[in-house]
């Protein structure tokens, strides 16, 4: 990946000035030691209850126990783990949507730009309604057709997420369509798909990359919140939103069950967040995405 | 300026024939055997029968999309398996609370979100400002459920100081509301600071101030109105999107007997009829959100107007 | 700097600076100069070099609130600049002074009519006499806008350049200002209606009696209409002269290689001259003398101070070595 590169260090160490975020890193660190090392670092089996010690309250209330650092839900199951494990389904989840909607998007971008004319008035036309519609009720219509999953899920958000990327794209293909060196390469004689993904992919990758970091946070909170009502992944899996979906119906006795995997989704899209609005201020200095 | 209106008008149509046309097909066309997902769970074989009649489903494809077509434009989308009324009026029963919870969240984000925005940019580094961008980062940050949820157990079950379910008085809008305009905020707050700092630093700006234009005069006439551009985008063609995803969720939190808490309770008792009435009836919404952007712009921009 | 009763407008060793994240940036560096009543002056220089940051400096519009006026008094009609409220400037701008800027299209407001525009000077100054619609359309007329009674009510996109630019500076000059500023007037047009908007420029000057600072790169435009020209190097002035002698006689060779690289109608040249290098940058300005990393004539003293102003005659002055002075 070019753009963790020496020269891009220097170059953001010279735009100066930006603190790296710390706070965001060190979600981030968190995040991706729980997403690793989920099978060494997590107590329990995340799937297996102990119907003995169910609803354990987290280690400093009165019944709480040192077994049990935050907790047990009403299965019996170690809280802490199922939240270590819950950041892979986590991932899994937003990076699919990502890679879907993204390849989506950066495909019609670059059509678009490259294109230009009739194709690229369709295309951008097109991606304004598309902007407009909830992604909701799309996701309402294949749930019902095909039944909630995170595969419905990360199809619907795959459909519905091109708009952005394709419109980043497009402008960046526009100004680079008008560089030299593709300027040269069509003299050159190189056909057009072969002008579009070896010559002008490689120069927006750093911006697709960016875009990504700032835009997961957002798809993490929106996929957790399609699971949690029901139109995603579906128990017994270990997912932050269908964990506070379940510990919602005890809200009243048992607050940790609540409590912890919503902190775990902030704690993650913080890091996200942080990282993303960093990554944008040292890399874009034109402010290209916003 | 009539051509144009006529012309985004046209486009309207044109989107919500698409999307009835995609509905259609999506649920006929699914892997699922349209009949039974269509049916309630303890339906009998005589029901499907009846139901495969009734909806003309064994008559050809493109016959059936036409009286699809034909029934929609009369307000008619079948009916709703646990009310046995049509699925619309169903729907439209509920509407007025999702409305009137809209409305206060409408009014709340963008009062606070262009305020803090606006503020923001003309003292940047302010305390307004940091606090503003401390806000921003966190509706952004925090999940709008989870948020919902934390109030619940905090003034709801712990202190005991507001309602956690159902609608009636005042109060009853506060958790749901804020719940609810926590993202909007932190986005046209953001947006909002953003293209007014560009309009401030902008040439016209200072020409402005070189012919000793009073400087409320210049943020609010000359900087705010082409500011305003990219914000109105977003309040409302964005808005309208995503209200719909966060108003399912904090109706569902919340118990409040809108549409939101209807399609959900639909999708679970798999009465599609209503779901179906729900993506039709917010796309139109939609639509004519933005169909009402469009005509602001010719509003505000000349260059739109005298196309 | 000889002070003078006469001088309508006089800087004393103003020094504004721009506090940026990677540091402080010395755009005006310790300028003084003065422009007499009546008088027209170009003030001449690169890209970068500080010319429109001095003239907003005047203004007291140098971009907030990363740049700041940070020393030195901007005396006008023996007033000074610095001591007056917000509100006293704003009072000024518009009235006694004004600046036309560079780029008409951007410069104008585009959701605005031109009308509305042309009318601020006037409303903002209580200088509404009867109609304010025709006040707007005979300024339109003074800069020979045509049809201006159906111009006044177009929007800047149905303006072209040229006439756009006209209308900006009718803006700047409604309420007969002592002292214009025009930053780079004619850049942003084609040859024949930058002729154009000169004359005009011209032919106001002479009717209101108007100072005039030509801010510009381009020596031909001074050589046009400025009776004096200020010189501008990398945050300092270099060169004051009359502009006759300017021509004939320049004396810091930043002036000399500036003449020489301008193309002499009539005489062939087999290449055109340029000033090899590229001006220092901003943040790592050299300790002495900052044309000398590009001057053929530098010495080691040139390196390592910075050489004070030097009086020629008694309206020549030159900031180098090679004038020692007394």
């Amino acid at each position: 990946m070019n753009f963790f590169s020496k020269k891009n260090k220097k170059k953001a160490k010279r735009r100066g000035g930006v603190r790296p975020p710390y706070i965001g890193l060190f979600c981030l660190g968190l995040f991706f030691t729980a997403v690793i090392f989920a099978n060494v670092i997590a107590p329990y089996d995340p799937n297996e209850g102990d119907l003995f010690s169910t609803t354990i309250p987290p280690v400093w209330e009165k019944d709480g126990s040192l077994a049990h650092i935050l907790g047990t839900d009403m299965l019996g199951r170690d809280v802490l783990s199922r939240i270590i494990h819950g950041s892979r389904m986590s991932l899994l989840i937003s990076v699919g949507c990502i890679l879907f909607y993204g390849s989506l998007g950066v495909v019609l971008g670059l059509i678009s730009g490259f294109r230009g004319g009739r194709t690229d008035m369709v295309i951008m036309r097109l991606a304004d309604l598309w902007l407009s519609l909830p992604g909701v009720i799309v996701l309402f219509m294949l749930a019902a057709v095909h039944g909630p999953s995170a595969k419905t899920i990360i199809i619907t958000f795959g459909i519905m997420g091109w708009p952005g990327y394709a419109r980043i794209v497009r402008g960046e293909c526009l100004s680079l369509k008008q560089r030299d060196f593709v300027r040269l390469a069509r003299v050159a004689g190189c056909s057009k798909l072969r002008i579009m993904f070896s010559h002008i992919l490689p120069n927006i990758i750093n911006t697709i990359i960016i875009m990504a970091t700032i835009e997961i946070g957002g798809i993490i909170v929106m996929t957790a919140s399609m699971s949690f009502l029901g139109l995603g992944t579906q128990p017994p899996s270990c997912d932050w939103g269908l964990m506070l979906a379940e510990g919602r119906q005890y809200i009243t006795y048992a607050w940790w069950l609540v409590t912890f995997p919503g902190l775990a989704i902030v704690i993650t899209v913080l890091g996200f967040n942080l990282t993303g609005d960093w990554l944008r201020e040292v890399m874009d200095p034109k402010q290209k995405l916003r | 300026m009539q051509g144009y209106i006529v012309k985004r008008i046209l486009i309207a149509a044109f989107t919500v024939f698409t999307v009835l046309t995609v509905v259609f097909f999506v649920f006929r066309l699914g892997p699922a055997d349209p009949v039974m997902v269509m049916l309630p769970p303890n339906a009998t074989p005589q029901d499907a029968e009846n139901l495969t009649k009734k909806f003309g489903l064994d008559k050809p494809l493109m016959v059936q999309y036409g009286n699809y077509l034909k029934n929609a434009f009369r307000g008619d989308f079948g009916s709703s398996f646990r009310f046995d009324e049509p699925a619309l009026r169903v729907l439209l029963m509920r509407f007025p609370a999702t409305l009137k919870l809209g409305l206060v969240t409408f009014i709340l984000s963008v009062t606070v979100g262009l305020s803090i925005g606006l503020i923001s940019a003309v003292k940047p580094d302010s305390i307004i400002d940091r606090i503003g961008r401390l806000f921003a980062l966190a509706g952004m940050s925090l999940p709008s459920f989870w948020v919902g949820i934390m109030l619940i157990l905090f003034f709801g079950v712990t202190l005991r100081w507001l309602p956690i379910a159902g609608r009636g008085t005042p109060l009853h809008y506060i958790m749901p509301a804020f719940c609810m305009s926590l993202y909007p905020i932190a986005l046209i707050t953001r947006l909002s600071r953003s293209s007014m700092l560009d309009a401030l630093k902008s040439d016209y700006v200072v020409m402005a101030r070189i012919k000793g234009v009073p400087e409320f005069y210049v943020i609010l006439v000359h900087a705010f109105k082409n500011a305003s551009i990219p914000v109105i985008t977003v309040i409302f063609g964005i808005f309208g999107a995503l209200m719909v995803g966060s108003a399912v969720v904090v109706e569902y939190i919340f118990s409040w007997p809108g549409i939101g808490r209807l399609v959900m309770e639909s999708f679970f008792a798999r009465d599609y009829p209503v779901v179906q009435v729900f993506v039709i009836v917010v796309t139109c919404m939609v639509v004519t959100l933005n169909l009402i952007v469009d005509i602001i712009y010719a509003y505000i921009d000349p260059r739109i107007r005298y196309q | 700097m000889h002070s003078n009763q006469d001088n309508l407008l006089e800087l004393q060793d103003v020094t504004t600076t721009f506090f940026t994240k990677q540091g402080e940036v010395r755009a005006v560096d310790g300028v003084s100069f003065s422009v007499g009543k009546g008088e027209v002056v170009g003030l001449v220089g690169e890209s970068g070099c500080g010319k429109s940051v001095t003239s907003l400096s005047i203004m007291r519009l140098v971009p907030q609130p990363a740049g700041k006026i940070v020393s030195g008094r901007i005396l006008f009609k023996n007033e000074d600049l610095m001591e007056k409220t917000a509100e006293e400037m704003r009072q000024l701008r518009g009235d006694r002074i004004s600046m036309i800027l560079q780029d008409p299209m951007v410069a104008m407001n585009q959701l605005l009519t031109v009308g509305k525009q042309l009318g601020e000077p006037y409303k903002f100054h209580d200088k509404v006499r009867g109609s304010l619609r025709e006040m707007c359309i005979r300024l339109l007329e003074k800069v020979k806008v045509p049809a201006p009674e159906s111009r006044v009510d177009d929007y800047p996109f149905q303006f072209s350049g040229g006439m756009s630019q006209r209308a900006l500076i009718a803006m700047g000059i409604a309420n007969n200002p002592d002292l214009l500023i025009a930053d780079e007037p004619t850049t942003a047009l084609d040859v024949t209606i930058a002729a154009q908007v000169l004359k005009l420029m011209k032919e106001i000057q002479r009717e209101t009696d108007a100072s005039i600072i030509l801010i510009t790169h381009d020596l031909a435009t001074v050589a046009q209409i400025c009776t004096r020209v200020i010189v501008m190097y990398a945050g300092r002035i270099v060169e004051t002269a009359p502009i006759k002698i300017f021509y004939k006689n320049p004396a810091h060779p930043y002036s000399v290689g500036l003449i020489r690289s301008v193309p002499v109608l009539g005489q062939p040249v087999d290449r055109l001259f340029s000033i090899s290098g590229q001006p220092p940058s901003l943040f790592a300005m050299p300790k002495g003398c900052r044309f000398a990393p590009r001057c053929n004539k530098a010495e080691k003293k040139c390196f390592k101070h910075y050489p004070p102003e030097t009086w020629l005659d008694e309206n020549h002055s030159v900031a180098c070595w090679l004038y020692p002075g007394d």
